[in-house]
């Protein structure tokens, strides 16, 4: 199988390719639009996006669980895959809702694709044990999967997963079904082990926060196609398309009259730069709240939630127009106190 | 809390009208029953009997073997099908479905009186048979006969229950098991089944407990070999021999009763007293 036992952490990992992969439900319904996508070997990439959008139909269609339509093909590494049955991929895949077998115990689940491949009793107990100190289950080996908590067994998960040392790893939203304390702390752990093993991975979210903190790229996806896909600071920062800008973080819109490089409201001039459009977007935190000398827009507050570590401030900039802003000042803010601020030009996006 | 002696007497009452039911149609006929066993000539030792006298000892062997070996046929048969009928949606599914639950409508002498029809002497099989090779194939009234009949009313109840069990299992699992590695039939033995066993063990359970007490098919098939409850009801009607019926009939009861309590207990659910 291969011949680097005895280290968990050296995997024969390879990229994936998809090619013109749509897929079409006989019900005729089109889950996912014909897409092209390279995955770098050891890379992770994280398909982001709300339900319906075809993240999920992509997962499945490279794991071998679907088949593209006509004309898809799959590629691992310069394997044309698109014939073989997942069970021949060779792929490790964790699910939302850990799919453990509830007849095995912990070891007995991590053992078991090393007992369908004929592993050897001696090498497969020593595989075990090595997954199972990796995870940090070894006091759990001999449980059921009943006695175990939601992270327990999505560890257990992982380790049966990883066993077999994959030559990808698909994660279909594994951490959606935890509470959200639990989901951070086996966030910081997955990220620890796609780190370290540096295994191709494919992370299916509609959690924006963790599509950011794992993904070394992040696909976007709408309707079945790739709105844009980029490193988490692309998209975050310069969202290609409208529903990408809206999707990550919140974005403010504002609409004025072009006065010259700026962008004439009642409450002032914002200064956009040379490229000037009747409509820009900006973030929450990169609205500055400043002295009178450098307002650029003097706004209304409509409300004001003190949230501990920052305030979010609902403004009114004028033409029954509202912005979000977001700030770190202590003050403490009232409804209907006039507050200068400023964005920066920078900050500002400009999308069709 | 200790209750009060208002509050017993009050426990009492209520269960009073409970406790009447179950003294006159459980405890009294049960108690009857036990005693007409052990009134004859023969004594308690009438209950020894069914292991001594050959004959009944053979009617015991043979209608367990029938009732396991239908059960077995049944389980294998039924949970092919009833995985298959949950999981493939086709043209004339829900018609087949319906038609599937027919047999249970038939009382046992119409499921002999079928069986007759198929494999006795004027049956279909043997007509084409005869016509084929010369020779009548008669197997109404043989152990095959009563197999298939048995088998016909068996198969659609435990259909039935597969395919609810079958609805309930968790198709991640078996994506999970292919994706380590696992065959089509690896997968069948390490999930399906092991998915499926309590409602394999419960519905087993239930069908052997129909195939011990049925009497109607084996009645109208009128075979050579005795199943226990028509020894047990030529033993009253032809011989008059009261306290032998009520022993093989407790001894009947009591195999199935253990049977249904073995699969309760394996099974961690309740296996429903239906049968």
């Amino acid at each position: 199988m291969d011949n680097n036992s005895g280290n968990p952490a050296k995997l024969n990992t390879v990229g994936i390719r998809l090619n013109a992969c749509g897929k079409t439900f006989p019900d005729g319904t089109r889950a996912l639009e014909p897409v092209q996508l390279e995955i770098n070997p050891g890379e992770t990439v994280v398909l982001l996006g709300p339900s319906g959008c075809g993240k999920t139909t992509m997962l499945r269609i490279i794991a071998g669980l679907e088949q593209p339509d006509a004309g898809g093909q799959v590629f691992f590494g310069e394997q044309d895959v698109t014939p073989l049955p997942i069970e021949q991929r060779h792929v490790g895949m964790v699910f939302q809702s850990y799919a453990l077998f509830p007849n095995m115990s912990v070891a007995e689940n991590i053992a078991y694709g090393l007992k369908v491949r004929g592993m050897a009793e001696v090498e497969k107990k020593q595989r075990v044990v090595e997954m199972l100190s990796m995870m940090h289950l070894e006091s759990f080996a001999e449980r059921r999967i009943d006695q175990l908590s939601g992270g327990q067994r999505q560890r257990v998960a992982l380790a049966r997963a990883l066993a077999v040392r994959p030559r990808v790893l698909l994660l279909d939203e594994p951490l959606t079904a935890l509470d959200a304390k639990l989901r951070e702390s086996l966030r910081a752990e997955i990220d620890r082990l796609l780190r370290s093993l540096k295994i191709t991975a494919v992370y299916v979210t509609h959690d924006q926060s963790e599509a950011m903190a794992l993904g070394d790229r992040i696909a976007v996806m709408e309707k079945g196609r790739i709105a844009q896909i980029g490193s988490p600071r692309e998209i975050y920062y310069r969202p290609a398309t409208r529903f990408v800008a809206d999707f990550i973080g919140s974005m403010n819109r504002v609409q004025g009259m072009v006065d010259g490089e700026s962008l004439q409201l009642p409450s002032g001039l914002l200064r956009v730069g040379p490229r000037v459009s009747n409509e820009v977007l900006f973030r929450p935190e990169d609205v500055r709240i400043v002295s009178n000398g450098e307002a650029q827009l003097q706004a209304k507050i409509v409300s004001a939630f003190f949230l501990g570590d920052h305030t979010r401030l609902i403004l009114d900039v004028g033409n029954e127009q509202t912005i979000t802003a977001e700030t770190v000042d202590r003050r403490e803010f009232k409804p209907g106190d006039i507050v200068p601020i400023a964005v920066d030009s920078e900050a500002i996006l400009f999308l069709e | 809390m200790k209750p009060t002696h208002r509050e017993s007497l009050r426990h009492i009452v209520l269960l009073l009208p409970a406790l009447t039911i179950f003294s006159a149609f459980w405890l009294l006929p049960m108690a009857r029953l036990v005693s007409v066993g052990a009134s004859g000539e023969m004594g308690v030792s009438a209950y020894w009997a069914v292991i001594t006298d050959p004959r009944y000892f053979s009617s015991l062997v043979s209608t367990i073997v029938l009732s396991a070996t239908v059960t077995f046929a049944t389980i294998i048969i039924s949970g092919i099908t009833g995985m298959f009928l949950q999981r493939n949606h086709f043209f004339g599914r829900r018609f087949l479905l319906a038609t599937l639950t027919f047999p249970l409508a038939f009382p046992g002498v119409v499921v002999g009186f079928m069986v007759i029809l198929l494999v006795g002497r004027q049956g279909v099989v043997g007509s084409v048979t005869e016509w084929l090779f010369g020779e009548k194939l008669v197997l109404a009234y043989s152990m095959a006969g009563l197999f298939l009949g048995y088998l016909y009313f068996s198969i659609p109840r435990v259909i039935l229950t597969i395919m609810a069990a079958a609805e309930k299992l968790d198709g991640a699992l078996e994506e999970a098991a292919r994706s380590l590695g696992a065959s089509p039939w690896q997968v069948v033995r390490d999930v399906m089944i092991p998915g499926l066993k309590p409602a394999l063990i419960s519905s087993g359970a239930i069908c052997f407990a129909t195939s011990m007490g049925a009497f109607g098919t084996a009645f109208t098939l009128a075979t050579k070999i005795n199943v226990l409850p028509i020894t047990i009801y030529s033993e009253f009607t032809n011989y008059a021999n009261f306290s032998l019926a009520a022993a093989l009939s407790i001894v009947l009861g009591l195999i199935t009763w253990l049977a249904l309590a073995l699969a309760r207990s394996m099974a961690g659910s309740t296996v429903a007293a239906a049968a």
